[in-house]
């Protein structure tokens, strides 16, 4: 078969379009995620925007057809800038009822429903809670629906492989993804080498998957209820290299780019927790770049573990979700006031306690940036999109061993699982990372662990192994300068005033914000994390209507940057939407005694930037009123 | 050991210039004499010694020893040991911990140390009691400790942490005891010597809040008949005229023996590949048999960080990318 969509989709109508919504839904064991992830590919190297959501179950696989089993993956590609994966779907693929039940009521009013009507007997519509079935009462009208058996078409598509037929059914996502390649007028190319790639050692498996692709390409082609496919030109996107990238693998990336350019190798102690394992994954194939990954027993002994590298003289980093964090807290407060570098990765889900591991959540910040005993100050950063993960990790890694410090990062779930582009750095360009160990001494005299470096206040890295340099250091409150235990007053509220001063001192560094419009106006909205693109496309979209009305985005929590609050000042109203009860809101409005107003969702889902834009909308109308 | 930069170095040099404060009479004091002097006879260099502690009375250990020393938080001391010397196995990493610190909020450390076989070296001060937070039962108070915390007496039964050793794949178990200052020295040195985790129970007098919890043992007038050297390739004998000895019988069960039964006695392997007869020593009952004192078990088994190290060897020797290409691996485009 051709394998060039060019040279086959002109026998029927090709219409273009400049953006697509795609949401492929099914049960955990579809394939969902790795359809997905394909079509992403492959849109991405045909030189689309593309912004993805994986949306996980829980973790514990729910019975096959449950409503509760179903897992699902949106993208959205286009041909222009984009900065979510979009709000509704315009093409629903749901691969059986219960798919279908969760995610029709989305689909956009007139979008392209691909339903797989392999499972619709009486036991699949009760296991999806269908009374009656949907395809005979009504409940599809209003939708263009494409009704396709995929098992028995991948059945009839691998008549001669040598698979069972649970493993021929095992290929109809890669029949639906066929369709979907006709439909969308996409290279098969790609898909192909990464199934040959993946099945490497399974060369039944390759074949299979992809004569069920190809077939349901020539199906789409060839009947007559595909009469039109869609072509979605290219987006005008900076000049340089791009690869497609998911937040773990950013953070990763990042710090294997900071380890090497600072000459400092990584030590990470970790212990498996959804949503943060990737980093884990990831970074223990990172051996041949000088990265020891220490699976620990607990998340304690992860960080502590951590800890004892950074005072050996690597950069430890520990990474983990929530509920790690809670246990981590004590060890924390220790390198702080053992004052070494320490990079901690906060992959935040929603809570509390175990809460629900596999949705997305911003409410680990008051844990971040509080959740300690005594006065505990870190630096604290946020990611707010896959390949500024890169940059963030970078960062930390930067400010730890500058300041002598422990770094919270904060991700989360949606930042994690979802890929967008990313415009590769040159790595000569990276910003260098100095690292200066405490040099030997021989001089006979007492080396002081705390005498610290006057801009920054800094204490020395003082590696054990190193001559001359002895000395003693723990959680205990200790003398300033010489280290010893220490109980006197005026040391204890230095040393507190000292540890402040340091972190705060971060922000000397700091590049001034940058704004999306101007610097005043009536409304600014302020964002962290993962909500920047949603943010993003709503203060556009109401921009282009000629709203007076502007976003930034914090990557630096703690400490603020200096010109925060004068940009505040700048604007009538701060909306500060994110994905908790309104934390950094508060923080924000404690800090500058300024009305900073909270837009706030705690729904495990990332925000869709129409509700934002309809929140925003009455607060511009709230703001005309005023005047 | 000595070289030429290196001038030999006197238990003193050992000393740091902090006051220690234990309580006098404090079990603590002899261990710490008993560390400074194996490691003035095995000349340890300073600056490649590293002793972390957790915390209670124990933990205070690093302050007075002229080493480089981490104080760290309550039972974490094994697991930030163990970061310190896969970071770095040319280091010399002493672990010093206590029966509540190793046993109670840190066993979990403790257990998976010994399972990896970390090189460390751990020294647990076993007083039976918690001292610093002024004396509640422990995890290896006996049941029935009357103590603030236990008015009744503890319902809780011990641990035996030698036991616990070995059941967690300890490669190198002993026991010392705080007044047993020479044989405490010599166990150390031994200790030092293994590769991999090596554990040293040590009995330690808290004259304040359990005082004499060993003195059925160790007092002048009963330590020959309470105390059993075990002593590698020697028959298990005990007694100011070693005329006592233990010996097993078919269900390995510890029996003693004496008279024309003393050849019965069993001879001991420190090196035995069956746990089996050190975890019969360390369970054996205190009120009627002796305790055991000095090796226990003693195996060689490769060792954590040289595993790690090996792995990142191989994987250098089998893949250079640089960053560049790292950041450019699997599928890339180009925009013009
Ligand atoms: S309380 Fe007991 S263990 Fe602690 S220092 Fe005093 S005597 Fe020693």
């Amino acid at each position: 078969m051709h394998t060039d969509p060019t040279s086959n989709a002109p026998q029927k109508g090709l219409q273009d379009l400049d953006q697509v919504v795609i949401r492929f839904a099914g049960d955990s064991g579809d394939g969902m995620q790795l359809t997905g992830d394909q079509f992403t590919r492959t849109t991405a190297l045909m030189g689309n925007d593309i912004a993805t959501f994986p949306d996980f179950p829980a973790e514990i696989r729910a019975p096959a057809g449950t409503v509760p089993g179903v897992s699902a993956f949106q993208l959205r590609f286009s041909s222009f800038d984009i900065h979510t994966p979009g709000d509704a779907p315009d093409v629903l693929v749901a691969m059986n009822p219960a798919a279908l039940k969760v995610h029709l009521k989305e689909l956009k009013k007139d979008g392209v429903l691909l339903l797989n009507t392999a499972s619709f007997g009486a036991l699949d519509l009760k296991k999806a809670k269908y009374d009656k079935d949907p395809r005979s009462d009504g409940t599809l009208s209003g939708w263009r629906v494409i009704e396709v058996d995929l098992e028995a078409r991948t059945r009839e598509a691998l008549a001669s492989s040598p698979l069972d037929n649970r493993g021929k059914d095992r290929c109809k996502n890669m029949y639906a993804l066929g369709i979907l390649y006709w439909m969308f007028h996409r290279d098969v190319a790609p898909t192909e080498k990464a199934i040959a790639d993946k099945f490497k050692k399974k060369p039944e498996i390759v074949e299979a998957n992809l004569l069920a692709m190809k077939a349901g390409y020539a199906y789409a082609e060839t009947t007559e209820v595909f009469q039109t496919a869609y072509r979605v030109s290219p987006a005008p996107m900076r000049p340089g290299t791009y690869r497609n990238i998911q937040g773990n693998q950013a953070l990763s990336l990042g710090l294997v780019a900071a380890s090497k350019r600072a000459n400092l190798p990584i030590f990470l102690g970790s212990y498996p927790i959804t949503p943060a394992s990737d980093i884990l994954h990831q970074l223990s194939s990172y051996k041949h770049h000088g990265v020891t990954t220490f699976q620990a027993e607990d998340e304690i002994a992860a960080v502590a573990s951590a800890i004892g590298a950074s005072y050996s003289g690597q950069l430890g980093v520990t990474s983990t979700s929530g509920p790690g964090m809670a246990l981590k807290a004590e060890a924390i407060g220790l390198a702080v006031m053992a004052e070494l570098p320490l990079v901690i990765l906060n992959v935040q889900r929603a809570g509390p306690s175990t809460g629900m591991p596999t949705k997305t959540q911003q409410a680990d910040l008051m844990q971040a940036m509080y959740g300690r005993n005594g006065e505990c100050p870190v630096a604290v950063l946020a990611a707010s999109t896959p390949g500024d993960a890169f940059e963030v990790a970078y960062e930390a890694v930067r400010i730890a061993v500058k300041y002598m410090l422990p770094v919270i990062v904060l991700s989360d779930g949606y930042i994690a699982n979802g890929s967008e582009p990313w415009l590769l750095p040159d790595v000569d360009r990276l910003p260098p990372i100095e690292v200066k160990f405490a040099p030997p001494s021989s001089d006979g005299s007492k080396f002081q662990p705390y005498q610290r470096d006057p801009a920054t206040l800094a204490r020395p890295w003082a590696r054990p192994g190193t001559p001359g340099l002895m000395h003693r250091i723990g959680g205990i409150e200790k003398k300033d300068g010489t280290g010893n235990i220490c109980y006197d007053a005026d040391n204890h509220a230095h040393m507190v005033a000292t540890r402040a001063k340091k972190v705060a001192n971060i922000a000397d560094d700091l590049p001034p914000l940058t704004t999306f419009g101007p610097r005043t106006g009536d409304v600014l909205v302020l964002g962290w994390g993962s909500p920047r693109g949603a943010i993003t496309a709503a203060t556009q979209r109401l921009q282009q209507q000629g709203h007076r009305i502007s976003c930034a985005f914090l990557r630096h929590l703690n400490p603020l940057p200096k010109d925060l609050e004068a940009l505040l000042r700048g604007f009538k109203q701060v909306v500060l939407p994110e994905l908790n009860s309104g934390q950094l809101a508060m923080l924000l409005r404690a800090r500058f005694l300024i009305d900073v107003q909270s837009y706030s969702q705690v729904d495990g889902q990332p925000f869709k930037s129409h509700d934002l834009e309809a929140h925003l909308t009455q607060v511009l109308a709230a703001s005309k009123e005023v005047k | 050991m000595t070289t030429s930069e290196h001038p030999p170095l006197a238990k003193k040099d050992y000393k740091s210039d902090q006051e220690v404060r234990w309580c006098p009479g404090c079990g603590d004091y002899s261990i710490l004499n008993a560390v400074q002097g194996a490691f003035a006879k095995l000349q340890k260099q300073l600056h490649q010694t590293v002793i972390i502690s957790g915390i209670g009375c124990s933990s205070r250990f690093p302050y007075y020893m002229e080493t480089f020393g981490f104080h760290t938080i309550h039972g974490r001391a094994p697991a930030i040991a163990t970061g310190v010397k896969v970071a770095n196995p040319e280091l010399d990493v002493w672990v010093v911990t206590g029966d509540g610190d190793a046993m109670s909020i840190g066993g979990n450390h403790f257990i998976h140390a010994m399972r990896r076989n970390v090189g460390l070296r751990i020294l647990m001060f076993n007083n039976r009691i918690y001292g610093l937070t002024k004396g509640q039962f422990s995890p290896t108070s006996e049941q029935g400790k009357v103590t603030k915390s236990s008015p009744l007496g503890s319902v809780d039964y011990p641990f035996a942490p030698i036991a616990l050793a070995l059941g967690a794949g300890g490669t190198f178990v002993a026991r010392g005891i705080d007044i047993l200052g020479a044989h405490l020295e010599e166990t150390i040195v031994r200790a030092s010597g293994h590769q991999g985790t090596a554990y040293v129970e040590i009995y330690q007098n808290c004259n304040i809040f359990n005082d004499g919890a060993y003195k059925a043992t160790t007092d002048k007038e009963v330590r020959d008949q309470r105390i059993l050297y075990l002593q590698h390739g020697q028959p298990l004998l005990f007694g100011a005229n070693k005329d006592r000895g233990i010996a097993f019988d078919s269900h390995f069960q510890p029996c003693l023996v004496s008279g024309p039964d003393l050849g019965k006695a069993f001879v001991w392997d420190e090196t035995s590949e069956s746990p089996a007869p050190a975890m019969a020593l360390a369970t054996m009952s205190e009120a009627e048999f002796p305790v055991p004192v000095g090796v226990f078990r003693r195996r060689e088994k490769p060792t954590f960080e040289a595993g790690v190290v090996q792995q990142m060897a191989a994987a250098k020797a089998r893949k250079q990318e640089s960053l560049h290409d790292l950041l450019h691996a699997g599928e890339v485009w180009h925009v013009n």
